[in-house]
């Protein structure tokens, strides 16, 4: 059975689209710790939902209606929740607002209960092509974005008062991320969905911090965790009978418990008595 | 040599509220200067203002013979002291790092000149020993140092600092202020610290700017941290009382430098 789907088409575009949207949500995932906007990334999740099943509505995919949402959610996010008290707020506020709007839209569309059960829970394995296309598309724009703006934005997220006096333009890098995050939410959906979505965004990072603290290492961690779970949660959903996006956070989480573990070991010698202080 | 800061009668301020005016301030090279004062009085907004990320709402600033610019690679700032989360993805060395070239553009390329710099930092502060565990993990002191470390980098000839001392055990105030005064000694930099607390840094400060409800006095520690002094600044009944190396001030109503706890967070 796993040998004759792997020789399917559609099979190869899945592991291709899980492939490139763990790459951009591995990549994001430690800026996403570190600027403490895991609660964001669920915002713009759910309200990819309201923009995907709107997509549908109006007789667009809803890998497009969700690119269009969360984009637009995320950069609303940025300029709402500037600083960083408000970010919370903002989030909360946006998101019952734009999730309210959502059920309208996925209760005019056709086949509701499968379409709501495959934006909520993933469906990797009905991306079409020329949704990998599109996927493909703003992965590479994200990954360039990402790479020109680096070092500022890292600076910006760990130690935001010393970026700004040295020249960097946090409020700007604050949209962009923002932004990114919502390209990258948006392409995350199509794997594990809108609820699970913070297993290919949040925990790669959060299992790679504690391996290392070298961000070149981290990042590279986060993106190994991230394509380890995508791919591997595609690959056993043909084995066995059950959601990809089920095993996708399952290898996650794995990942993460075995890190912690690994971790507490080699922090060992530096204990809690340096945590005081 | 031309003066690190002139300020030339300064009024700083948001819409509808100044906070202080009238500040007329030469700071030479090599100095410390103490800014005291309780919260709200306005001593982040001069620090803000000698970065240049607000403008002051009358008078003229100038350092280093310009107007303040946001990113003057000749200013060191040290922000407000906030722990890092323990499990924040990044190391002294990279924090330093970041002082050097966080702020461009593009990908970076590995440069022997940088890493020099950033290893003469860690050295100028003392921080060689562990710069290379998790920031997270460290103590209050030691990532303040890191911070400073950061901040001066790129050698500037003004150093800024925002409540350096907080939430730091005596000893670890002691040290930080040290790493500072021993910057100034070095390297002839001048060195403004905005302080709740002055005895912390009192052996090494020279001057003094204390602001109190939109208005200030400058001058040496003896001249303006007495009771004549600040009872007139504030129009109240001020003491200033000395025991044993600190200053204590009784009877301001913001407390800048009164009777507090001291110890760790």
């Amino acid at each position: 059975m796993f040998w004759t789907l792997l020789q399917q088409h559609f099979i190869h575009v899945s592991l291709l689209a899980a492939g490139v949207a763990a790459l951009v949500a591995g990549s994001l995932s430690p800026l996403v710790i570190a600027r403490g906007q895991a609660f964001s990334v669920h915002g713009i999740a759910e309200l990819g939902l309201t923009g995907a099943a709107g997509g549908l509505l109006a007789g667009l995919d809803a890998a497009t209606g969700a690119l269009i949402g969360s984009v637009t959610v995320g950069a609303l996010l940025g300029v709402l929740g500037l600083r960083e008290r408000d970010r919370d707020a903002a989030t909360g506020v946006v998101l019952a607002a734009g999730l309210g709007l959502g059920v309208l839209f996925l209760s005019r569309v056709n086949g509701y209960a499968t379409t709501g059960f495959g934006l909520l829970f993933g469906s990797i394995t009905s991306v079409s092509e020329s949704q990998l296309r599109l996927l493909v598309i703003v992965a590479g724009i994200v990954m360039v974005l990402l790479v020109l703006v680096w070092r500022p934005l890292w600076f910006a997220s760990v130690d935001s008062a010393a970026a700004e006096a040295r020249g960097v333009p946090v409020r700007v890098l604050a949209v962009l991320f923002a932004t990114m995050l919502g390209a990258a939410v948006a392409e995350t959906i199509q794997v594990t969905g809108v609820l699970l979505i913070l297993t290919l965004v949040v925990t790669p990072a959060a299992a790679a911090t504690r391996l290392t603290a070298r961000p070149a290492a981290v990042v590279a961690l986060s993106i190994a965790a991230a394509l380890l779970a995508a791919e591997g949660g595609v690959l056993a959903s043909l084995e066995w009978n059950a959601p990809a996006s089920f095993f996708v956070s399952m290898i996650s989480f794995v990942v993460y418990v075995i890190a912690r573990l690994v971790g507490a070991q080699r922090r060992g010698w530096r204990g809690p008595a340096h945590l005081s202080g | 040599m031309s003066a690190t800061v002139e300020l030339d009668d300064v009024a700083v301020g948001y819409p509808g509220r100044v906070l202080w005016s009238g500040l007329d301030l030469v700071i030479e090279p090599g100095e410390f200067v103490a800014v005291l004062g309780g919260n709200g009085t306005g001593k982040t907004t001069m620090l803000k203002a000698l970065l240049g990320l607000i403008p002051p709402r009358a008078g003229s600033i100038k350092v280093l013979g310009e107007a303040p610019s946001r990113g003057d690679r000749r200013v060191g700032y040290v922000p407000q002291h906030a722990a890092f989360n323990p499990d924040a993805p990044i190391r002294g060395v990279d924090l330093v790092r970041l002082g050097a070239d966080g702020h461009r553009f593009g990908p970076r390329r590995v440069s022997t000149s940088i890493r020099d710099r950033v290893d003469a930092s860690l050295a100028a502060v003392g921080a060689q020993q562990y710069a290379t565990a998790p920031v997270g993990l460290l103590s209050g002191g030691e990532q303040q140092r890191l911070r400073i470390a950061s901040a001066i980098v790129d050698d500037p000839a003004l150093i800024l600092a925002d409540e350096p001392l907080l939430s730091l055990d005596l000893a670890s105030q002691r040290q930080v202020a040290d790493v500072l005064d021993a910057r100034r000694r070095a390297v002839g930099a001048a060195v403004v610290v905005v302080t709740h607390d002055v005895n912390p840094v009192l052996r090494h400060v020279n001057r003094v700017v204390y602001l109190a409800a939109g208005r200030w006095a400058a001058g040496t520690p003896e001249e303006v941290l007495t009771s004549e002094r600040l009872s007139t600044l504030y129009g109240l009944d001020v003491d200033v009382v000395r025991v044993r190396d600190n200053v204590v001030i009784v009877g301001a109503p913001d407390e800048a430098t009164g009777p507090h706890h001291h110890g760790g967070s």
